[in-house]
């Protein structure tokens, strides 16, 4: 992506699950580039489990902070239901990014609506292509399901218009200022995340063949 | 979170608008800040308690805050206060005797208007309040125009002796962008000039002050007409111009790149002439304001053809998407939007209580209570509306369900002489506006039933302190508030004051269903802290026996997202009549072992994660 275009990243999910960190580290990542950066979350009560949407605009001069629904250049989905509902916010020919873990909210649980069946299906018959692997997995695995946040990030890393280092260090910085213990699984999050994206999208594509 | 030290002047920064505003507010030099939380505001007061220099409170509420403001702007010091819209309605009382009064130290009022309403019982403009009060407002577009538009908006307070209002919206607070930041200037308080013809407010003082107030409001708009916070971007497409403020400015620059833009930063009172030249420039004019059509009212009042709420949204946020078919519709076409796939159904996902709220145990409890009428309030404790407890009948303002419910209890008819009447409220809402209403309810011999919920914080907004929690804006300890000893001394009577454990639902529901009994006011003051605050304590978490398990969903009803149902079944019982089951799992990961969901389990099928144990049984009524 050229640099006076503006790059747009719908990262999405529910309260509490990191989406706001996770947009944060980004958008440092791309002001270190020296680009100029706008970030906004959509509304609800984002503490208390309600959805969650962070979008980031970046380039050489951004305006309007939102992302306009068939806009948006990459869909950081942080649940897989939450992916789905923000499917219509990306352009055509754009790539969401899954996790597909899923966390049911009340609503669900006393049977006033159902969970749909499968988010990953229902958005790839909807044309669009879908980057999806259980970042909820691989972060328990770490130890820690808040590693996801970290995990996703990795995820993106190889999807931006600048290199994935910058992102990288973005992630360890942060995290060697406020909890140095912190850094070296982050480090590893980071790249199971870029690898289990990759493998997702080999998948994919032998899958759509 | 700021960092320990401000940054250095010529920083960039990123910034959202709220943290902008608080550098700005520091780097002015300001001496006095308060505020009461409210969305979007509430960083405003958050961020000035990390900079050195300023002192900076938690006002029991939004009145109190502007009073504090406007006394040290009486000692000659710069003073800030922050709120929310609604907020500026109750310190609306304040506000209209200050515009007469006037200032002395500059006074800057930041008033956040949740547009699109992302947490509140309404959508108002509160650039109304600067028209009704004859003040002026300022408007800045994103968080680098908020920083730069609050230390004008001081200067600007000085000059005219007024307070300023500083109008944002959610769209300006909680966007970050990148801020240039400059120096702090020191400024000495002039020092209080006894002046009772302007300090004392009593009609032959205040007469003689009304027609300063309009000559204020004249310069005001002659200052507006050629001031720079009303720029004129110029286009190259005559077709349509606009005018807009605040962040709508930013999507009309994006939606319209090649079109003519008078931005309004200052936008009341209006630059009418300058909009008046721009508009004979134009085909067509097309005013860009959110919420209301205040502008355009005031246009089309001048004479001067503009179009507005006729082809925009009359509520919620405005964006470049909303802008360009509008718009498109005035050339009688449709603009082309980006091609996207249909917008997916998914079902809602409502805000919810969290893991182990103490609030749980409050509305489980009301839940299984028959004949109660419940008058909520604002916070937290509002989720109770929703599901599984639908426990809250009412919910309109702060501190309103103290009188609401008394206003029940007295205006009941036969068709419900025999229900309770319950009012429930927190404890930073209590002080806030709830104690006046308790005192009304115990003075008229009210047969309220109050549940205080004592949580030991502003929920709501992230736990900010107050009165209650025992500390400070900056977490230095303060006095704290004994809510038994306030109600007894607002006459509730000693024993009919409470305090329960909300963990323990046999002894909650036994308090309630003795106080409601009980034909006079009483109050039963829960005292368990908000689990994202206080160094809360986990305890060990719980599962489920998945062979004890009967599926009754009793656990469901407690409301805690850490239990998950995994299966449901339909039992047809002898009577023939249909049951539905929910058998049901415990996050254990997410269970921080309150004990809640344990007690009205019948089988005692949730037992400790590491090894069974007894627990209580809570019969239903
Ligand atoms: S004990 Fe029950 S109610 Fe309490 S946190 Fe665990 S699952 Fe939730
Ligand atoms: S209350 Fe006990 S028996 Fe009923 S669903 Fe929950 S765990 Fe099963």
């Amino acid at each position: 992506m050229a640099r006076h275009k503006t790059t747009n990243i719908l990262v999405c999910g529910i309260g509490g699950q990191g989406v706001m960190t996770a947009t944060e580290i980004l958008a440092e990542a791309a002001l270190s580039l020296g680009f100029d950066v706008k970030k906004t979350e959509v509304a609800g009560m984002s503490q208390r489990g309600g959805v969650v949407t962070s979008h980031l605009r970046f380039g050489e001069r951004v305006l309007s902070p939102q992302i306009v629904p068939g806009e948006a250049d990459l869909l950081v989905g942080f649940e897989a239901a939450e992916t789905l509902r923000w499917a219509h916010m990306l352009r055509p020919g754009a790539v969401a990014l899954m996790n597909v873990g899923r966390l049911v909210p009340p609503v669900v649980n006393i049977g006033l609506f159902d969970y749909p069946d499968d988010p990953v299906a229902e958005m790839r018959a909807l044309g669009l292509t879908v980057h999806a692997f259980d970042a909820s997995a691989l972060a328990l695995k770490l130890g820690d399901i808040r590693l996801g946040n970290t995990v996703m990030l990795g995820a993106m890393a190889d999807r931006l218009p600048f290199p994935a280092e910058v992102l990288r260090q973005a992630v360890l910085a942060r995290f060697a200022s406020r909890k140095p213990q912190w850094v070296a699984v982050n480090r590893e999050a980071f790249e199971l995340g870029r690898r289990a994206v990759a493998e997702a999208a080999l998948a994919g594509s032998t899958a759509s063949w | 979170m700021g960092a320990p030290l401000p940054a250095p002047a010529a920083s960039r920064l990123f910034l959202s608008g709220n943290e902008a505003v608080a550098r700005a507010v520091w780097e002015a030099g300001c001496k006095v800040a308060a505020a009461y939380p409210g969305t979007p505001s509430t960083e405003i007061l958050e961020e000035l308690a990390h900079y050195p220099d300023v002192y900076a409170e938690w006002s029991v509420n939004e009145k109190v805050s502007l009073e504090v403001a406007l006394g040290a702007s009486m000692m000659g010091a710069r003073a800030f206060c922050a709120m929310k819209h609604v907020g500026l309605n109750v310190a609306s009382d304040a506000l209209m005797t200050m515009t007469v009064t006037g200032t002395a130290g500059g006074l800057v009022i930041a008033v956040a208007d949740d547009v699109g309403m992302s947490s509140s019982q309404n959508e108002q403009d509160s650039r109304f309040w600067g028209r009704f009060a004859h003040l002026p407002v300022l408007e800045p577009a994103d968080a680098q125009e908020a920083y730069a538009m609050t230390r004008v908006a001081f200067e600007l307070a000085e000059r005219h002796r007024c307070p300023v209002i500083l109008r944002l919206t959610t769209r300006i607070c909680h966007v970050k962008g990148r801020v240039e930041v400059g120096e702090r200037v020191a400024v000495e308080p002039a020092g209080f000039t006894k002046d009772p013809r302007r300090w004392v407010m009593v009609p032959g003082n205040a007469k003689p002050r009304l027609p300063l107030m309009f000559e204020r409001e004249a310069a005001l708009a002659a200052e507006a007409e050629t001031s720079e916070l009303n720029p004129l971007f110029d286009g190259s497409d005559l077709s349509v111009g606009f005018v807009a403020s605040g962040p709508a400015f930013m999507h009309v620059r994006e939606a319209f790149p090649d079109a003519p833009v008078l931005k309004l930063g200052l936008s009341c009172p209006l630059p009418v002439h300058k909009i008046r030249a721009f508009a004979a420039r134009v085909q067509h004019l097309v005013v860009v304001e959110e919420t209301e059509p205040l502008v355009e009212s005031e246009l089309k009042a001048a004479g001067i053809a503009c179009h507005g709420k006729d082809i925009l949204p009359r509520l919620g946020e405005l964006a470049p998407d909303v802008l360009r078919p509008a718009v498109a519709r005035l050339f009688g076409g449709a603009a082309p939007a980006p091609a996207h796939v249909p917008a997916q159904q998914v079902f809602p996902r409502p805000p919810t209580m969290c893991v182990a709220c103490p609030h749980l145990g409050v509305y489980y409890t009301l839940s299984q209570m028959r004949n109660l009428i419940i008058s909520g309030d604002i916070g937290c404790y509002t989720l109770g509306a929703g599901h599984p407890w639908n426990a809250l009948d009412t919910c309109i303002s702060m501190g309103a369900s103290m009188g609401m419910a008394l206003g029940m209890d007295k205006g009941r008819g036969a068709a419900d002489a025999n229900k309770k009447v319950v009012a429930v409220i927190g404890d930073s809402t209590f002080l806030h506006m709830g104690m006046q209403g308790l005192l009304d309810i115990t003075y008229n011999r009210g047969n309220v039933t109050v549940l205080l919920l004592d949580n030991r914080a502003v929920g709501m907004t992230g736990g900010q302190d107050n009165p209650a929690t025992g500390r400070g804006i900056r977490g230095e300890p303060a006095p704290r508030v004994d809510f038994a000893m306030l109600c007894e001394a607002l006459g509730v009577a000693r024993e009919r004051i409470r305090v329960v454990d909300p963990y323990q639902l046999p002894v909650l529901f036994k308090a309630l269903r003795e106080e409601t009994k009980i034909e006079e006011p009483s109050v039963i003051i829960t005292n368990r802290p908000c689990v994202l605050i206080d160094h809360y304590q986990p305890a060990k978490p719980y599962r489920v026996l998945e062979e004890r398990c009967t599926g009754c969903g009793n656990c469901v009803d407690v409301g805690c997202p850490a239990i998950h149902v995994i299966r449901r079944e339909t039992e047809v019982k002898p009577s023939g009549k249909e049951v539905a089951l929910s058998f049901v799992r415990i996050e254990t990961a997410a269970c921080t072992g309150c004990g809640l969901c344990v007690q009205p389990c019948a089988p005692e099928a949730i037992v400790c994660a590491e090894a069974p144990q007894p627990v209580q049984f809570l019969r239903k009524q």
